[in-house]
């Protein structure tokens, strides 16, 4: 439908360059009228499920509100912040969501650069590369996980088998090592995907230029392939860092956050649907909110990543 | 640039670990789902004898079948509406001049990098609210509203590339603009629409998080979601095969989807992020 509006404007254009001002404020006019037209539906849907609900976790975050006695929420005021604030649960979730975050993505930088390199620069069978690097991308992230789950079982996994037998999913470190290899290999082809289109912008020239000049391959991959790939590291970061702090599947199914692996959209989420409170519940909610606008702001600001969205508009 | 056998072997063997790698899971929950129930605890990596009761097993029970329904429903639903609703706006940000552009890209952006968690306790309460809770719309609202982000970014950028002066060609050649329409500017829209679907698809497919705290029954439960709560055709027998089988059939889709898309879902996954 947003077609035949468009066509119109196409056929409104010349007539608006013969006749010259007024014609063409109108026809810039209608141009916004559409261009608003057409962005509404989206933006309704977005605010309707974004916004609207952000706003009443506010509210009820600011109550009382226990689910197993829904007739007695009470305006508490900020001290289900100050509950969740003094209480070492929120803490360990917070210290394990961030050993996850930073550990994963600092592996997937370096994994993902190597297999960016390995796609752009490999003499045969970068289709099959490719091909099987988005397996890991586009499978199941709770499917994923059950194989590594199984994998490491004892007397079931061949990951368990390989490794004396034991039970590492019941210790805190060896679990948290397994999330962590669990994320790694999903999303480790995403970050390789967003390299190798960085890697694809940098000019060959430059390259072949280095070499004459006597480069090695490393100088060459530290002087320039890096500098001019920033700008796309920083992009990639920035996403990775964010996805993987809201870590949940892999650890609901690895460890459903016992032994001490719990992340904070896990604490979360027991939060709600354990132990039916609401306005904990929802301050948890704010507070991770809070967490990923400040990591995002420090990436923008500190770092001075593109926000992709300024990027669109150029 | 010829290579030398030496090259050959380095990159040889470093693209077949790279394909391992990225293997290796897919085919050890293969390998369990085809285990019997006497040999899954043998943790040998490729099954001793091959069955394929776990499979009958799991399309035997409703739990299966109605989740797979709801699934496929689910995700194809808010794919068409989310890609749909993307295109307006893409179109709108690729083409035409209007204030406010600036502040629909950086919702997008927000929208993208949201927790969900944020978002499961208060939409979990309104759909209880409204009725929603446990339906298909349940799961199909949020969908859509973080299927967009992802379609107006992989669209905008795909529109961009569309050499729209054909269309003014096409009506100097004598087209309607109907014609100017279907048979310039859709088939080469087209491929870029198909492609973001996909992507969108693979996320609805994906999403576990919604799926467990927005719905309670067969009714709206999705395959990820019912996977994590099977539990097993007998109370004595654990549910390992069954989840094994299971997993492997919600696979199948996406493994499609590789195989035959490679080179789109490559485009359409850093188009957005780079060039954008």
């Amino acid at each position: 439908m947003s077609i035949e509006t468009d066509t119109a404007i196409a056929a409104q254009a010349p007539a608006k360059r013969r006749t010259g001002r007024p014609q063409l404020s109108e026809g810039a006019r209608a141009e916004r009228r559409l261009g608003w037209l057409l962005c509404a539906p989206a933006v309704l849907v977005m605010i309707a499920v974004t916004a609207y609900p952000i706003g009443y976790a506010v509210y009820l975050s600011l109550e009382r509100y226990d689910l197993r006695f829904p007739g007695q929420a009470k305006w508490v005021g900020l001290s289900n912040y100050g509950a969740v604030l003094s209480s070492p649960y929120w803490w360990q979730a917070l210290k394990v969501t961030a050993i996850i975050t930073v550990i994963s993505v600092i592996i997937e930088l370096v994994l993902g650069m190597l297999l960016a390199l390995l796609m752009h620069r490999t003499l045969f069978g970068r289709g099959t590369v490719r091909t099987s690097i988005l397996i890991p991308y586009g499978i199941v992230t709770v499917v994923a996980a059950f194989s590594w789950q199984y994998a490491w079982t004892p007397d079931t996994g061949y990951l368990s088998a390989l490794f004396g037998n034991g039970a590492p999913l019941t210790d805190t470190t060896q679990a948290i090592a397994i999330i962590i290899l669990a994320e790694v290999w999903k999303t480790t082809p995403f970050m390789a995907l967003l390299l190798m289109a960085g890697l694809a912008l940098v000019p060959e020239d430059l390259q072949k230029a280095a070499k004459v000049d006597g480069a090695t391959a490393w100088q060459r991959f530290r002087r320039v392939t890096l500098p001019l790939m920033k700008p796309a590291i920083l992009v990639a970061l920035l996403f990775r860092t964010l996805d993987a702090f809201r870590v949940f599947d892999n650890i609901f199914v690895l460890t459903a956050g016992g032994h001490n692996t719990g992340s904070v959209s896990i604490l979360g989420y027991d939060n709600l649907f354990t132990a039916l409170n609401l306005g904990i519940g929802s301050a948890i909610s704010i507070l991770i909110f809070i967490c990923v606008a400040i990591i995002a702001f420090l990436f923008i600001k500190g770092f001075g990543a593109a926000a992709p969205g300024t990027a669109v508009k150029r | 640039m010829a290579a030398t056998a030496r090259q050959r072997i380095g990159w040889g063997s470093a693209n077949t670990i790279a394909v391992v790698l990225a293997f290796i899971p897919v085919l050890w929950i293969v390998s369990l789902s085809f285990k019997t129930p006497a040999t899954i605890t043998d943790a040998t990596f490729w099954p001793k004898e091959w069955t394929w009761a776990n499979y009958r097993g799991i399309f035997k029970t409703s739990e299966f079948t109605h989740a797979l329904i709801n699934s496929i429903g689910i995700a194809l639903i808010s794919t068409v509406i989310a890609v749909v609703l993307a295109s307006m706006a893409a179109y709108a940000v690729a083409r035409l001049e209007f204030p406010g552009k600036g502040v629909l890209i950086g919702m997008s952006l927000l929208i993208a990098m949201f927790p969900a968690i944020s978002l499961v306790t208060p939409l979990f309460n309104i759909e209880r609210a409204i009725g929603l809770f446990d339906t298909w719309p349940a799961l199909i609202i949020p969908y859509i509203a973080f299927g967009l982000p992802l379609g107006v970014y992989t669209l905008s950028a795909f529109f961009r590339e569309i050499p729209w002066e054909l269309e003014k060609a096409a009506k100097m050649d004598g087209a309607t603009p109907f014609q100017a329409f279907t048979k310039v500017i859709a088939p080469l829209a087209a491929p870029g629409m198909f492609t973001t679907a996909i992507l969108v698809f693979i996320f609805c497919w994906n999403d576990f998080l919604f799926a467990i705290s927005l719905t309670s029954t067969t009714n709206s439960r999705t395959v990820p979601a019912a996977i994590a709560f099977f539990t097993g055709s007998s109370a004595f027998e654990a549910p390992t095969g069954s989840i094994a089988a299971a997993a492997v059939v919600i696979t199948i889709p996406i493994i499609l989807f590789v195989l035959f898309f490679q080179r789109r879902i490559v485009a359409g996954l850093t188009s957005g992020a780079v060039k954008g």
